[in-house]
């Protein structure tokens, strides 16, 4: 039972997991962009690409705008969180191996005691916006249960890779565990809060492009 | 600074809310709703809504929450949660009371200022998404009833103040008389055709600071500027409309004011130092015509200022010797990036300038602005006791030495003289033509 949960896993599941992950993000985009052709058509009128990057530079650079100057702690735990989040399991060696061993491609990867550090990093770290969650007043009053599921949905991945990994009993549950949660991530991705990976430039740059072009005004 | 407790600034009795309440069901709401969610709806709103993460960065941009001693209904976030996120999770379904405090919400607790944009990661316009709420409330017919006065007029005489035509002409002549007194040959010229400067003006300037109108007269002739001023509608160029959501109504004020402009064939359009105004003419009204940047060059007063002194068209008497500092109205700095500019008026024209921190495009708002100073005296208390920050930022500059604000933006002037008054600040208010006037050589005849 446990070997055809992990062949399912391991084989059909990856393929419709990116095929809603990718398929969902294009359909998300596209579809997005029907309805601002539709009833948005100002928005292609003022969008400019140069102030699009000018915006989106100071705002993808730490301390680039006066926000994050002022959260100093945030704006660190924030950009470090990402790019652990993204860089971990893109460069796991696990993870290029069994690239590797399916379409014989490979790229760089980090050697094991680095990923260990990077993943418990992500966990600190939605250890650290969960408790922000519960702790700034504001923050708090904004939350809703869906954040924490997704703070855990992000986690679990994480928690569960970095125990098979050790293995920590019952790790060839975990690995499940793990493959699994990573999944349902990445096809949460556009049906999500966790879409501002998709939307993000373009909500940015289009306030940068109504600063920079109409308001002759920075926006950071 | 005096501490009052939020309760009370919340759950004021308005005629214009309550009675609008009373003639709506639930039925009737979610009918409204949903036709506007699926004409106006569109990708902005719905990538806003669900791009929003929750995480509370934009709490500190507002002034409404720093004021409030950060109580989290007033986070700009915190308003969206009160109001849109509800409302488009309900699809709509929501009851009256839940209306009315939406509709306080985005009338009386938000100025529209755009700085919680500068702080949001992703650049989401929270000001967009609270005149949505507007909108739902215009169309629901619950608007609180000093700013749908100011509205009503709008759509009767073409003007903010129930100024009659008669009345506006008669105006400009009593000025035009009073300033001969100064300066025997000055002229208001108007209705004069191919001149090159239109100079529009908002409908209190004639009902209430005629002086204005007067002062602006005299810059104008000691500049040797071609101008004039029409004798129809279109004078005004302040637009309550667009913060009411009645956006039909805003598209037929621009259209008014940019057709006398046009009918006289003249160059450009020049704005008296109003805020909204300026946001109207150069950035809303005339998109809801259909024109991405405005059909004639437009300058707001601070712009024109700026290039009379650098063309060396005015001369400086006797410098304002009072130290001053600046307040960066949002729909001019935030909206149009005059800020260099407004400095640079002041280094000719006074000695001594002492800046407000923050400044600049992240200066806070007067509290004033976004219609929520027409909202009338039911909010003053709120608007004041709103922006705590305001007065500790004027108060920093007061320590400095600062005596005089100069606050080139209708609103923000009456924004802050209740803020002055209310924390005792002892600080006098000038718009920057105030000081112009004061300053220059008027080109009067020697005795």
């Amino acid at each position: 039972m446990t070997h055809e949960i992990y062949a399912f896993l391991r084989g059909p599941m990856v393929w419709i997991s990116l095929t809603v992950f990718l398929g969902g993000s294009v359909y998300r985009l596209a579809s997005m962009w029907r309805l601002a052709k539709k009833k948005d058509a100002v928005i292609f009128h003022y969008i400019s690409v140069f102030y699009s990057l000018r915006s989106l530079l100071h705002w993808v650079s730490p301390f680039g705008s006066l926000n994050m100057r002022k959260n100093p702690a945030m704006t660190v735990i924030a950009f470090i969180f990402h790019v652990c989040l993204i860089a971990t399991p893109v460069f796991l060696s696990a993870h290029v191996i069994l690239v590797k061993e399916s379409w014989d491609i490979s790229w760089w990867w980090m050697p094991d005691h680095m990923a260990d550090l990077l993943t418990v990093i992500v966990i600190g770290c939605c250890l650290f916006f969960a408790g922000r969650r519960i702790k700034r007043p504001d923050v708090r009053y904004l939350t809703s249960v869906s954040d924490y599921l997704i703070l855990a949905a992000i986690a679990a991945p994480f928690i569960t890779g970095l125990w098979a990994y050790h293995q920590w009993p019952a790790f060839s549950a975990m690995m499940l565990l793990h493959m699994a949660s990573a999944e349902i991530l990445l096809m949460m991705i556009p049906f999500t809060r966790l879409n501002h990976m998709l939307f993000f430039p373009f909500t940015r740059g289009y306030m940068g492009s109504e600063f920079g072009a109409v308001k002759n005004a920075k926006d950071w | 600074m005096t501490k009052h407790s939020v309760t009370d600034v919340i759950g004021i009795p308005d005629e214009g809310i309550d009675k609008g309440a009373e003639k709506l069901t639930p039925e009737k709401i979610t009918r409204v709703i949903r036709k506007l969610l699926d004409e106006e709806g569109g990708a902005r709103l719905k990538v806003y809504m669900e791009t929003c993460v929750h995480c509370g960065l934009c709490s500190e941009a507002c002034h409404f929450y720093l004021s409030n001693d950060n109580d989290p209904k007033f986070a700009p976030a915190g308003k969206v949660k009160q109001t849109l996120e509800h409302i488009i999770k309900k699809k709509g379904k929501v009851s009256v009371a839940f209306m009315k405090r939406a509709c306080e919400v985005a009338f009386t607790e938000c100025n529209l200022c755009r700085r919680c944009s500068m702080y949001c990661p992703f650049g989401i316009d929270i000001a967009y998404l609270m005149l949505f709420v507007r909108r739902i409330c215009h169309r629901l017919g619950m608007v609180p009833q000093y700013i749908q006065d100011t509205a009503h007029s709008h759509s009767a005489t073409m003007n903010q103040m129930w100024v009659k035509e008669d009345e506006w002409i008669d105006t400009l002549q009593w000025q035009e008389d009073e300033a001969r007194d100064e300066i025997p040959d000055l002229r208001i010229p108007l209705e004069k055709p191919g001149a090159d400067v239109f100079y529009s003006v908002i409908g209190p300037e004639p009902k209430f600071r005629a002086q204005l109108i007067y002062q602006a007269a005299v810059i104008m002739h000691a500049a040797g500027v071609d101008w004039t001023m029409p004798a129809t509608p279109g004078w005004d160029n302040s637009d309550m409309c667009m913060y009411t959501g009645d956006q039909e109504m805003v598209a037929r004020l621009k259209k008014v004011h940019f057709e006398a402009a046009m009918r006289l064939k003249t160059k450009r359009i020049v704005m008296g130092e109003c805020g909204h105004a300026f946001r109207s003419v150069y950035d809303v009204g005339n998109r809801l015509l259909g024109w991405k940047m405005p059909p004639l060059r437009l300058m707001h007063a601070l712009e024109f200022y700026y290039e009379l002194f650098r063309d060396k068209k005015l001369t400086v008497k006797q410098k304002y010797e009072v130290p001053v500092t600046l307040h960066d109205p949002c729909n001019v700095v935030r909206g149009g990036g005059l800020h260099e500019m407004a400095r640079h008026v002041i280094g000719e024209t006074c000695t001594e300038f002492i800046e407000l921190h923050p400044n600049r495009e992240h200066n806070y708002c007067c509290s004033a602005g976004g219609g929520v100073i027409n909202c009338g005296p039911p909010y003053a208390k709120k608007r004041v006791i709103g922006n705590r920050v305001k007065a500790e930022q004027l108060a920093a500059a007061k320590a400095k030495g600062a005596k005089t604000i100069i606050a080139p933006c209708h609103n923000c002037h009456g924004g802050l003289e209740d803020i002055v008054k209310y924390y005792e600040l002892d600080m006098e208010i000038k718009f920057l033509g105030d000081i112009i006037y004061e300053c220059i050589d008027k080109g009067q005849p020697e005795d």
